[in-house]
């Protein structure tokens, strides 16, 4: 095959698009689509089936809004739906009360099982665990066996036959061990290791050294020795305990099952009686336990067992063991007895409140004990002062006072709340009461409850912790509107007193919430300056940054006004506060988010920009070499979320100089300067609609600005496609707004950085080749260059020529047909060059169609370009005679046949010859499929019969259909 | 466990690999009162320590299986006993305590050829005296502890002062139900360390030489620990152990009584005993 001559093929592009366009059917825009919201129009059902259980009918708000996906996070996502319906399920079902016997059943469910507005154990345990520590050594004394040693009561009977808990003393370990020094994490261990061996002794069927773990264990809750440490050492005990309780109970029932598994509602009759026996010898074991607090604490852990024995034997129980622990001397172990008691009490029978009461009001007459001379005794040689002993109560009060005021009437709660009052050192209780009870219930009383913490003790529990549990309460529930401003005055001159920085942080920041919540920014401001005030002395934030945090965001919570935020004299200085790294980073991105969130509209306050550009510089300046990816692309989001937020309305240079400003400060962050550059495009264009694509002047010099400012920026960038794209997106944006230097710059500078484009490129972290986005790209560009027109000063399509050899001179993967692909489809771009009016213009552009009016000259430079470029394609295509590659050879050769029909004419011979050698080529190696020939087929019928395109009928006799045989 | 005049009735269980020749199977039943001095005692009572024997309630033997062949595999043999005493003697509820023991036994034998040695197992079955009939009316005990109150002590003028108050439920109490009262710390001058209840029981064997008393202690229980709150009602329970005590016993021979002890001991080490007689029976 010698040369090619191309000639192109001549286009009406209205006539041709008349001819697609007499088959359409203007599409039905239906009212059904799939992505817009379920309307709802009858909402009185949603209201009516409310107390209902089954409810779950998807709802939504009935205005439409402009984005689905916005909509879908409007609360209606199913998953939270199926939350709400059925914590409705719950709630109604604690209302759908009496009538009908399936109501009773449930009421019955309702008493026994606590309800989840219960706050359990597990969630205190954490927070006792954490709150209660010591430095000091620990010891651990474990008589395992011959518990005899400390017995002065046993001395009575000098020679006495040891048959109590005979049964315990012949096994191993008689020995006693005694384990001095631990630190308090040892300790944890050991006992933690313990609960393993009761585990492990239960599961060898070894019970009776399980029980005689479990009563050692208990009885090191009578030693208060390291009293600071006593409640969190009863949370590790206790959890044995229960992990006990659990087991005895587990194989008792177990024991039941036997032909069939008992009922979860099984009465004493359901059991057999071996089961029976069983459970009344541990009883029976437990009962002749010597000592006071092992018997009653284990007695207590499988008080749940008594269910197997009769229906009341939990109601005598509780009764019994609650007198009992009047026998504990030591308050505070007594307090504690308390607590696990009823904390067993509520898992087993919520409804016996009784005994709760009981307990509470033994409490409380122990209460003077504390100024007693043992107590005090004891604390002076521990060296522990009476307000840090005293906060040592109030787990166990608050857990005792909780199990009474739940689900309680109010006037229960206020008979507690009188004798109290009448108590002396009554602090104590006080806070209990303010933590445990309903938050409304002492909302609605705060008034009361600030007089009753001013005429406290001051010497015994500290104030600050009393004002702290008002204020938490304060924080969910309402006071009377009239009485907010003087509770928080009268709170606020009280906590401002708090000397130990440490302590007014804790209180302050609950009261903050108080203050946000029902006042102004000035009331918050005023605070605001105060925890200044107190915090800046000696540094003292450094310590206090979680609690400053939590300041942040109940602030944020309540103030989503930025504008009145950062109008706030003292917030910025606030801020300020934060002076590590991290925790600054860490509060100026949740203050971004907060912003994005609920920022809606677009904002040009200067008092806002300010500081926000303030916050989003920090957060950007945190940014250094060893920040990981994921943090940056989090910080450039939130940085872009505030970009787009800016608008300074009609005056686009002032929003420009932002931009500059904003390229200045945010330069280490390539996404944000991105969206910069794509901002100042948009800007540009905003421009051009405003002005109507007539330029002034001004706007004129104002877009190359614009220009001028991409093409500073776009350099700056690592990422070779952003480069590339950026440059050919603002070479088109330049284009429409008239400024044809500046957009050859731009394409120019595009096609100058292709040769730097890496053979592969790593997305999402796995090295992928480049070629099909480079490929893409070109395919984009060159769409682009038909409308570009031509320098002055260069030659004929000095552009397409550049990209060309641009593209011939790129190291392209080896076996691959890139090079030849872009070839092919700069072919149809050049056929569309060539005609007399060009398939798209921008309006006040002169394109080349204009430019050279069908020169022949022109055209002829075309063609030869052309042929080139054919004569390239058909060298490859030779090259590819190799079996492998047969099948891209069919493949090319079948794209530039299709490229030659849509695009040359092919009246000519020698075109129309190549064409056919082209078809015989792709489908010598039957590589071709079928379907797509035969469609090609009758394409090429149906465009015969056009007029001006018999020729093709004399093609379509030379085109062979290979038969698939 | 099995009343009185009621039968005792159960399963002797064979198992054997294979068939097996025997001689005969026979089944007894057994019931001894096992009398025992105290060490304490043996030096006075030597002479009269080996004339203590045991006395037997009752004995039984039947044979259940005449000499033959059993099968191989699991066999069950049921059999029966009357509880019955025969003339005038009287059965005790087992009771096993240091001096004194009360013991019902079933003995299976399984006679064989001489070239194989006899089988026998033994089997212990509890035993619990008939209710009373009679209705035992409760009779509160109220008791007042001060120094005053005290016997054997030397100086009183040297204790320190203390009042310490209480009763108790009942004294003559049922053997299935727990002890209880109350006691009450008034005030004390030393802080209290520990209030103890201590079950003690009072075994007595003799006849008409003579007679050995030996208290000890069955159980001890802790009901206060530490300084009390004062004039705080304190409660006193106690279950009664099952195996160490029966009904309260008097017979010829051999008397088992039980006591409960308050013991409350102070600071100082001090150590204040009030003790109550029970008197123990079912109903």
């Amino acid at each position: 095959m010698a040369s090619v001559q191309w000639r192109s093929r001549g286009r009406n592009y209205e006539a041709e698009l008349q001819r697609c366009h007499h088959e359409a059917v203007p599409v039905e825009f239906g009212d059904y689509h799939p992505l817009k919201p379920i309307m709802v129009t009858d909402t009185k059902t949603r209201r009516g089936t409310r107390k209902g259980s089954t409810s779950s009918s998807s709802s939504s708000s009935s205005s439409a809004p402009a984005d689905p996906l916005s909509s879908m996070l409007d609360g209606t996502d199913p998953l939270s739906m199926f939350a709400a319906a059925s914590s409705g399920e719950t709630s109604a079902m604690s209302h759908s009360s009496s009538t009908g016997d399936l109501g009773r059943k449930k009421r019955i469910k309702e008493e026994e099982v606590l309800g989840a507005d219960f706050e359990p154990w597990s969630t205190k345990r954490g927070e006792i665990l954490a709150r209660f520590t010591t430095t000091e050594k620990l010891s651990i004394n474990l008589f395992m066996g011959s518990d005899k040693a400390p017995n002065p009561g046993s001395s009575a009977v000098s020679e006495k036959v040891r048959t109590r808990l005979e049964e315990l003393d012949d096994l191993e370990e008689g020995s006693q061990r005694q384990l001095l020094n631990l630190s308090q994490q040892d300790y944890a261990n050991r006992i933690e290791e313990l609960n393993q061996s009761l585990k492990e002794a239960w599961s060898t069927d070894q019970k009776v050294k399980a029980l005689k773990i479990v009563i050692q264990c208990s009885k090191l809750l009578s030693d208060t020795s390291v009293i600071q440490f006593y409640p969190s050492k009863f949370v590790l005990i206790t959890d044995i305990l229960d992990t006990f309780g659990r087991l005895v109970y587990e194989r008792i029932w177990t024991m039941c099952s036997d032909p069939r598994p008992l009922p979860d509602s099984f009465t004493a009759e359901d059991v057999n009686d071996t089961a029976k026996e069983t459970c009344l010898n541990w009883f029976f074991k437990i009962a002749s336990i010597r000592e006071l607090l092992p018997r009653l604490y284990v007695e207590t852990a499988i008080l749940k067992c008594n269910n197997f024995l009769s229906k009341l034997g939990v109601q005598e129980t509780l009764p019994r063991l609650t007198a009992m622990i009047r026998g504990i001397g030591d308050p505070l172990v007594a307090s504690y007895a308390r607590a696990y008691l009823c904390r067993v009490g509520m898992e087993v029978a919520p409804h016996l409140k009784e005994s709760l009461n009981a307990n509470f009001f033994d409490l409380l007459t122990t209460f003077r004990q504390i100024s007693g001379d043992s107590v005090q005794k004891q604390l002076h040689i521990q060296r522990v002062e009476v307000p840090v002993y005293l906060t040592l109560y109030s787990p166990a009060i608050n857990w005792i006072l909780q199990c009474i005021a739940y689900r309680a009437p109010e006037q229960l709660l206020t008979e507690m709340m009188e004798r109290c009052k009448m108590m002396a050192n009554n602090a104590l209780l006080l806070n209990s009461i303010m933590r445990a009870f309903r938050p409304e219930f002492v909302a609605t009383r705060a008034t009361d409850f600030i007089s009753m913490i001013k005429d406290c003790d001051e010497s015994g529990f500290p104030k600050h912790l009393l004002y702290r549990s008002l204020g938490r309460s304060l924080a969910c529930a309402d006071p009377p509107e009239s009485e907010r401003l003087t509770i928080l005055n009268d709170a606020w001159k009280v906590i401002t007193k708090v000397r130990n920085p440490q302590d007014y942080m804790n209180c302050a920041e609950i009261w903050v919430e108080f203050t946000c919540r029902h006042f102004t920014k000035r009331e918050v401001n005023t605070v605001l300056a105060d925890i200044i005030k107190h915090m800046t002395p000696d540094r003292a934030f450094e310590d206090a940054y979680p609690q400053l945090q939590s300041v942040i965001r109940k602030i944020l919570t309540y103030f989503h006004d930025f504008s009145a935020l950062f109008s706030m004299e003292r917030f910025l200085p606030f801020l300020d506060m934060f002076q590590k790294d991290s925790v600054r980073v860490e509060v100026c991105k949740f203050i971004m988010e907060v912003f994005i969130k609920h920022q809606l509209e677009l904002t040009r306050d200067p008092v806002i920009l300010n500081a926000m550009l303030h916050i989003c510089k920090t957060m950007h300046d945190s940014v250094n070499s060893l920040t990981l990816e994921d943090e940056k692309r989090s910080l450039a989001l939130l940085i872009i979320g505030f970009v787009r937020m800016v608008s300074f309305g009609r005056d686009f240079e002032q929003q420009l100089s932002f931009c500059v400003e904003a390229r200045a400060t945010f330069c280490n962050l390539e996404p944000v300067l991105v969206q910069l550059i794509h901002t100042v495009n948009q800007l540009a264009m905003e421009t051009r609609r405003v002005m109507r694509g007539n330029h002034s002047r001004k706007t004129a010099a104002f877009v190359r600005a614009c220009a001028a400012y991409c093409f500073i920026s776009i350099p700056s960038l690592s990422s070779i496609f952003s480069r590339l794209n950026l440059y050919l997106l603002s070479g088109q944006v330049a284009l429409a707004n008239q400024c044809l230097s500046q957009a050859d710059a731009f394409l120019k500078a595009a096609v100058s950085i292709l040769p730097e484009v890496p053979r592969s490129i790593s997305v999402e972290g796995k090295l992928r080749s480049s070629e099909n986005f480079l490929l893409d790209f070109i395919n984009n560009f060159l769409a682009t260059l038909l409308v570009v027109p031509d320098h002055p000063e260069h030659g004929v399509l000095y552009l397409v020529r550049g990209l060309l050899n641009m593209v011939q001179d790129y190291t392209w993967e080896e076996n691959s047909d890139a090079k030849v692909r872009v070839y092919i489809s700069a072919l149809p771009l050049l056929a569309a060059m060539c005609q007399e009016t060009y398939l798209y213009s921008i309006p006040k552009v002169d394109s080349n169609e204009t430019l050279y009016g069908g020169d022949p000259k022109f055209l002829s430079e075309i063609n030869k370009l052309c042929e080139t470029l054919i004569g390239q394609i058909l060298d490859h295509l030779k090259v590819l005679t190799r079996d492998e590659s047969v099948r891209r050879q069919s493949a090319l050769a079948f794209s530039l046949f299709g490229v030659l029909l849509a695009h040359g004419d092919l009246r000519n011979n020698k075109l129309s010859q190549l064409s056919i050698n082209l078809w015989n080529l792709s489908h010598k190696h039957g590589y071709c499929e079928a379907r797509v020939s035969v469609r090609t087929l009758e394409y090429i019928k149906h465009q015969a019969q056009q007029p001006d395109m018999a020729h093709l009928s004399d093609t379509i006799q030379r085109l062979v259909l290979q038969s698939r045989t | 466990m099995w009343w009185i005049t009621e039968t005792v009735a159960g399963v002797i269980t064979l198992s054997c690999k294979e068939a097996m020749q025997h001689h005969g199977i026979s089944l007894s039943m057994e019931g001894i009162v096992n009398l025992q001095l105290s060490s304490k005692s043996v030096g006075v009572f030597e002479a009269f320590y080996n004339s203590v024997k045991p006395i037997q309630l009752i004995s039984n033997n039947i044979e259940v299986a005449k000499a033959g062949k059993i099968p191989g595999g699991k066999t069950e043999i049921p059999f029966e006993f009357p509880l019955n005493t025969k003339g005038n003697k009287v059965l005790y509820e087992t009771y096993h305590g240091v001096f004194v023991n009360i013991q019902y036994t079933l003995r299976c034998d399984l006679k064989r050829s001489l070239l194989a040695k006899d089988l026998s197992r033994n089997c212990e079955f509890m035993v619990h005296c008939q209710p009373q009939k009679a209705k035992v009316v409760p009779t509160p005990v109220k008791f007042s502890i001060t120094p005053e109150s005290l016997q054997n002590t030397r100086e009183k003028s040297l204790l320190p002062r203390f009042l310490i108050r209480g009763h108790l439920d009942a004294t003559s109490c049922v053997i299935s139900q727990p002890l209880t009262g109350e006691v009450v710390v008034e005030k004390s001058e030393v802080p209290v360390k520990s209030i103890e209840l201590q079950l003690v029981r009072v075994e007595t064997c003799g006849c008409a030489e003579g007679y050995a008393r030996d208290a000890t202690e069955i159980q001890n229980i802790q009901i206060a620990e530490g300084d009390v709150c004062h004039g705080l009602p304190i409660p006193i329970y106690m279950v009664f152990p099952r195996l160490f005590t029966c009904p309260t016993l008097e017979t010829t021979n051999f008397k088992v009584e039980f006591e409960i002890n308050i013991v409350i001991v102070l600071h100082d080490d001090h150590l204040i005993t009030e003790n109550f007689p029970l008197k123990l029976c079912r109903v």
